[in-house]
C-alpha cells in the first residue's frame, strides 16, 4: 500500500507526459489529480497508522538492486517513519489541492497535459526524495525536484525571462547540489554505507573524529554536516543561494505554490531534519545552520518590505519562514523547524493559491500598484486570503496555544530561540523577532494594496514610478484575448475549493497537532525518527522562556499591522514620501541588496569569459582551426598555390618536363644505373 | 685529315650558330631559313661520318619537304615580328641555367662512357659497298614491318593532315561522277513541239 | 686533330640543349616550338649516325631513317593543327595560347 503513494504520481506523469496530446488537455488532467487524490488520501491513512501506531523502528519497504560498486551497495527502498508520514501529508495533500486548483487557472492554456504531467513528476520525485531510504536515492529525488522545478518555472517556453529564471533556478540549485554531493561522499568514507540505518548507527562512533585536510585538521561530523547543509543552503534558498527564489516566479503561480512555497523548498528543511543523527553530534554545523537561517529570515523580509510584485512579497515571505525553520532545525528542535514546515505549507500555499486568483480575475495583471479595491468584486478571495496572512503573521492569543497556524509554530521557535544557549542563538532571537515584524508588515501591506482604497488603472502607475520595474511586470499583459471587461470576477468553483481546504488546515492545523511536535505527545508520536542528542533539551527549556519573550512576536505583529494600516489606509502617500525621502535604502531593498549584481561581477561574468574562451579559443580555434576547418583551410591554400602550376602556357609546361627530365638524369648520373 | 678537321669545325659551328638563330630571330621567316641552313650543314655533317644516303636525304627531305611547308605557313599566318618581351629577360636566368646543366650532364656522359661488354662486336661491312646499297640490303630483309610500319605513319599522317585543314567552301560548283554516269535520256531529253515563228 | 666519336657526342648535346631552350625560352609563337622540335630531332639523329658509324652496325643509320620519317610526317600534322588553331583563334602568339589554364 505504501509504495502506491509513491508510484501513482508516477503513472500519472508518465501517461499524462507520453499520451498528453493522444488522450486530449481533460483527460490528462484526471489521469493526474485523480491518483494524487488517492494517494493523499493513503497517505494520510499512513500518517495516523505509523504516527499513531506501535511501530518502535522505521518500516523499510525494499523495492529494487540499484547497483553495487566495490564497497558501496545502493539499493531501492522506501522507508515509513514518522517523519516521512509527514511530510507524505504535506507533499500529498498540497499537490492534490494545486492539481485541482490548476485544472482552474490553466484552463485556457494549450500546454496543459505537459503541465499535468510536469506537477506529477514532481510529485514522485519529492515522494522519492522523503521516502529514501538512503542518501543516494534521496539525492535521487533532490535532483528530479529540481529538474521539476526547472521545467515548470520554464514552462511558458517562448518568454526569454521565463528560460532564463529557469536555468538560474536550476544552476544555483546544483550549487548547493555539488556541496551535497560532496556530503554523501564524505559520508561513505566515514561510514562505509549511505543507507540510514547504518549511517545513523554508525553516527556516535565518529562524532569525535578529525579529518586532515589543506593541512589543517577538522572535525569529520562538522565538515560533513556543513557540506548537505549546503545542499539544503541551495535547495531551499538560504542566504546567499537564494537569488532563484524571486525569479522562479516566472512559472505558473499553482507552481509556485506547490514547489516554492510547500515542498521543494522545504526539502532542505527535511533534510537535515532528517540527518538529525548527525547534525546533533555537530554543533558547530548546528550554529552555522542557525546563523544561515535567522540572516536569511531576516535579509528576506526586508526586501519583501518594498515589492511591488505581489508573488514577488509572497516569495520573500516564504524565503524568511524558511529561514525560520532553519532556525528552529539549528537550536535542535527539530520538530519545530518540521512543524513550521507543516503549517507553513498550508498558509503559504493557501496565500499563493490566492494570489493566482487574484492574478486571474485581474487578466494576469501581477503588479500591485495596479490593484485596489478588490474586496468587494472578489470577497472569496479576499477572505481566503485575510485567513492565510492571520496565519503568516502569527495571530492568536498569547499564552495560550489557540490561534491560527503559524501563531503556534512560529511563536515555538521564537521562544527556542531565545532559550537556546548554543552560539548564534542570540543573533537568532534577534533577527527572528525583527523578520516577524516586518513580516507582519508586508504581508498586510499586500493585503491592503490589493484590497482596500481605490482602484489604481494601468496608465496611472505606470506613468508615475517607471523605475521600480524589477523587471517582472513584462509577463503581466500577455493574455488580452478575453474580450476586456474590466470588472474582475471571482475565480471558477474548481479554483475556490481548494482555497477552502488550504484555509482550513491554516486556521486549525497549529492547534490541533502542536501536542505531536511540541508538546507531551513528542516521544509518542516521532518514536525516534528524529534524533536528539543527550544533552538536547531544547523543547522542555523553550516552556521556561519569560511571559514577555512569548508576548514578543504578538506584539511585532500588532505593531506591523498598525504601521502598514497607517502607510496604506489613513495616509496613502506616506510610503511614496517615504521611499523618496530615502532614496538609497529604498532602492538597495528593491534590488535585493544588489546581490543579483554582486553574482553577476563575481561568477557570471568570469564564467562567460571562460565559456567563451573555451569556445571561441578553444573550440573554435584550436579543435577546429587544427582539425577539420583547419585542414580544409589548409588544402584550399595548398591548392590554390598548386593551380598556379597550370597556366596553360606549353612553355611553362615544357619547362616542367625538362626540369623533371634533368632531375633524372641527375639521378642516375649520381646514384647510378640499377 | 686536317681536311676532316676542318670540315667537321666549319659544318658545326654552321650547324650550332644557325641553330641559335633559329631561335634568336626576330623574324620567323628568317628562322626558317635558318632552320634550313642548320639541316644542310647537318647533311655535311652526316657526308663527313660516311652516312651519304641520310645525309641526301636530309636535304630532299627535311629541306626540300619539311621546311618548305614551315615557309608556307609562316607566310601564310600573320605572324608579326616580335619584339624582345619582357617575360623572356624574366625567365633567361633560370631557363638557360637549367638549359645549361642539362647540357653538362650530357656533355658528361658523352666524354666519359665506355662501351659496354656485352655490345655486339663492331661488324666489319663485307667489302666496300655503298653506304645506300648497305642500307638496302639491311632495310628491305631485317627492317621490314618498320619499314611498312613507317609508310603507314606517313599515310596517317597525310589523311591527318588533310583533315585537319580541308575546309569545305560554299558554292563551290564541283562534279559528282556518279550522278554524271547515271544519267539517263528520260531525266536528260526533253521533246517539246516548237511552233514555227512562235519559238519556246 | 683526329675527330672522334666524342666530338660529334658533345654537338649533339649542344644541338639538343639550344633546342630544348628554344622551346622554353619561346616567347614569340608556336612556330618557333615546332622548329626547336626539328632541332632536338636533329641532335638525336647526329647521335644515332655516329654511334652507328663508330660501331660499324647500320641499325643506328636504320633507326635515323625513321626518325626522319616520323618527324616529317610530325611536322606536318603539328602545322595542320597550327593552321587550324589560328582560323580558330586568330593568334598564335604564344601568351594567348592559354586555353589549358586551370
Amino acid at each position: 500500500m505504501y509504495d502506491l503513494i509513491v508510484f501513482l504520481p508516477l503513472l500519472g506523469f508518465l501517461v499524462a507526459g507520453l499520451f498528453g496530446r493522444l488522450i486530449g488537455a481533460r483527460n490528462s488532467e484526471l489521469v493526474t489529480t485523480i491518483p494524487l487524490g488517492i494517494c493523499a488520501f493513503l497517505s494520510w491513512v499512513a500518517f495516523f497508522t505509523v504516527g499513531f501506531g506501535h511501530e518502535e523502528h522505521a518500516q523499510v519497504i525494499p523495492v529494487a538492486n540499484w547497483f553495487v560498486s566495490g564497497k558501496l551497495a545502493v539499493d531501492w527502498a522506501l522507508r515509513f517513519d514518522t517523519l516521512t508520514v509527514v511530510m507524505l501529508v504535506v507533499v500529498t495533500t498540497v499537490s492534490f489541492l494545486v492539481h485541482v486548483y490548476s485544472i482552474g487557472y490553466m484552463a485556457e492554456d494549450s500546454g496543459r497535459p505537459r503541465f499535468f504531467a510536469y506537477l506529477s513528476l514532481f510529485t514522485f520525485a519529492m515522494l522519492m526524495l522523503v521516502t529514501a531510504d538512503n542518501l543516494v536515492q534521496m539525492f535521487f529525488g533532490w535532483e528530479g525536484v529540481g529538474l521539476a522545478s526547472y521545467l515548470l518555472i520554464g514552462f511558458w517556453y517562448d518568454r526569454p525571462s521565463a528560460n532564463a529564471a529557469a536555468i538560474k533556478a536550476f544552476i544555483v540549485n546544483r550549487i548547493g547540489d555539488f556541496g551535497f554531493a560532496l556530503g554523501i561522499f564524505l559520508v561513505f568514507a566515514l561510514t562505509g554505507s549511505v543507507t540510514f540505518d547504518a549511517v545513523f548507527g554508525a553516527a556516535p562512533g565518529i562524532a569525535g573524529k578529525m579529518i586532515h585536510a589543506f593541512g589543517a585538521d577538522f572535525d569529520a561530523l562538522t565538515i560533513t554536516c556543513l557540506l548537505l547543509f549546503m545542499g539544503a543552503m541551495g535547495k531551499s534558498a538560504q542566504f546567499l543561494l537564494h537569488t532563484w527564489l524571486p525569479d522562479a516566479m516566472e512559472g505558473p503561480t499553482p507552481v509556485s505554490a506547490l514547489i516554492h512555497a510547500a515542498t521543494m523548498v522545504t526539502a532542505g528543511v527535511f533534510m537535515v531534519a532528517r540527518m538529525s543523527p548527525l547534525f546533533d553530534l555537530a554543533p558547530v554545523a548546528l550554529s552555522v545552520v542557525t546563523i544561515v537561517g535567522a540572516t536569511t529570515a531576516f535579509f528576506a523580509a526586508t526586501v519583501g518590505l518594498v515589492q511591488n510584485d505581489i508573488k514577488r512579497v509572497i516569495a520573500y515571505s516564504t524565503c524568511s519562514q524558511l529561514g525560520y525553520m532553519f532556525v528552529g532545525l539549528g537550536v535542535g528542535g527539530y520538530s519545530l523547524g518540521i512543524f513550521h514546515l507543516f503549517t507553513h505549507a498550508f498558509f503559504k500555499a493557501l496565500l499563493f493559491l490566492g494570489a493566482g486568483s487574484v492574478i486571474h480575475a485581474m487578466h494576469h495583471e501581477q503588479d500591485m500598484r495596479n490593484m485596489g479595491g478588490l474586496r468587494k468584486d472578489i470577497p472569496f478571495t479576499y477572505w481566503m486570503m485575510l485567513i492565510g496572512t492571520l496565519a503568516l503573521t502569527g495571530f492568536g492569543i498569547p499564552f495560550t496555544s489557540i490561534g491560527f497556524a503559524g501563531f503556534v509554530s512560529k511563536d515555538a521557535i521564537v521562544e527556542a530561540a531565545y532559550a537556546s544557549q548554543r552560539p548564534g542563538a542570540v543573533y537568532a532571537f534577534l533577527c527572528v523577532v525583527v523578520a516577524a515584524g516586518f513580516t507582519s508588515f508586508y504581508s498586510w501591506r499586500l493585503i491592503f494594496m490589493t484590497f482596500f482604497g481605490e482602484r489604481r488603472s494601468l496608465s496611472h502607475a505606470h506613468g508615475a514610478d517607471d523605475h521600480g520595474h524589477a523587471a517582472t511586470d513584462d509577463h503581466a499583459h500577455d493574455d488580452h484575448s478575453h474580450g476586456h471587461d474590466h470588472t474582475p470576477h471571482e475565480s471558477p468553483q474548481v479554483m475556490l475549493i481548494p482555497l477552502a481546504v488550504l484555509a482550513l488546515g491554516a486556521v486549525v492545523a497549529g492547534l490541533a497537532f502542536r501536542p505531536l511536535f511540541i508538546g507531551g505527545g513528542f516521544e509518542g508520536f516521532w518514536k525516534g525518527a528524529l534524533f536528539l542528542a543527550p544533552d538536547n533539551h531544547i523543547l522542555e527549556e523553550m516552556e521556561t522562556a519569560p511571559w514577555l519573550v512569548s508576548l514578543l512576536p504578538t506584539l511585532m505583529m500588532a505593531g506591523g499591522f498598525a504601521v502598514a494600516y497607517y502607510m496604506y489606509i489613513v495616509r496613502p502617500d506616506a510610503p511614496r514620501a517615504l521611499a523618496e525621502g530615502n532614496p538609497i535604502l529604498y532602492r538597495f531593498l528593491l534590488n535585493k541588496w544588489y546581490f543579483d549584481e554582486i553574482y553577476d561581477f563575481l561568477f557570471v561574468r568570469p564564467a562567460f569569459w571562460i565559456g567563451r574562451l573555451f569556445w571561441k579559443g578553444g573550440d573554435g580555434f584550436i579543435i577546429d582551426g587544427l582539425g577539420p576547418d583547419g585542414v580544409s583551410a589548409r588544402v584550399i591554400d595548398v591548392t590554390r598555390n598548386v593551380v598556379r602550376l597550370q597556366s596553360g602556357y606549353i612553355y611553362h609546361y615544357a619547362f616542367a618536363m625538362l626540369l623533371g627530365g634533368a632531375a633524372f638524369i641527375t639521378w642516375f648520373l649520381i646514384g647510378g644505373i640499377r | 685529315m686536317y681536311g676532316d678537321a676542318i670540315f667537321f669545325w666549319v659544318f658545326a659551328a654552321t650547324l650550332v650558330g644557325s641553330a641559335l638563330a633559329v631561335i634568336l630571330a626576330r623574324n620567323p621567316v628568317h628562322s626558317v631559313l635558318f632552320l634550313i641552313l642548320s639541316f644542310a650543314a647537318a647533311a655535311g655533317l652526316f657526308l663527313l661520318m660516311g652516312a651519304e644516303f641520310l645525309g641526301m636525304i636530309l636535304v630532299v627531305v627535311y629541306v626540300g619537304a619539311v621546311a618548305v611547308l614551315f615557309l608556307f605557313v609562316v607566310m601564310m599566318l600573320d605572324v608579326d615580328f616580335a619584339e624582345l618581351k619582357q617575360g623572356f629577360l624574366q625567365y633567361l636566368p633560370i631557363g638557360a641555367l637549367i638549359a645549361l646543366f642539362v647540357a653538362f650532364e650530357l656533355g658528361y656522359v658523352a666524354v666519359g662512357w665506355t662501351r659496354s661488354t656485352q655490345a655486339a662486336a663492331a661488324a666489319s661491312p663485307a667489302g666496300a659497298i655503298a653506304n645506300t646499297a648497305a642500307l638496302g640490303r639491311v632495310l628491305y630483309t631485317q627492317y621490314f614491318y618498320f619499314f611498312q610500319a613507317a609508310g603507314m605513319i606517313l599515310l596517317t599522317a597525310m589523311i591527318g593532315a588533310i583533315v585537319l585543314t580541308l575546309r569545305h567552301r560554299v558554292g563551290v560548283k564541283r562534279q559528282d561522277i556518279a550522278i554524271q554516269v547515271a544519267r539517263n535520256p528520260a531525266s536528260a531529253v526533253e521533246v517539246r513541239k516548237v511552233p514555227s515563228r512562235v519559238g519556246i | 686533330m683526329i675527330i672522334g666519336l666524342t666530338h660529334y657526342l658533345t654537338l649533339g648535346a649542344i644541338l639538343f640543349t639550344i633546342g630544348v631552350a628554344g622551346i622554353i625560352l619561346n616567347r614569340k609563337n608556336i612556330i618557333v616550338i615546332l622548329m626547336s622540335v626539328e632541332l632536338i630531332l636533329l641532335s638525336v639523329n647526329i647521335n644515332l649516325v655516329a654511334f652507328s658509324t663508330n660501331s660499324g652496325d647500320l641499325t643506328g643509320q636504320v633507326f635515323a631513317l625513321f626518325i626522319l620519317t616520323v618527324a616529317a610526317a610530325e611536322a606536318a600534322i603539328g602545322l595542320a593543327i597550327l593552321v587550324t588553331y589560328y582560323r580558330n583563334r586568330g593568334s598564335i602568339a604564344v601568351e594567348d595560347i592559354n586555353a589549358l589554364k586551370g
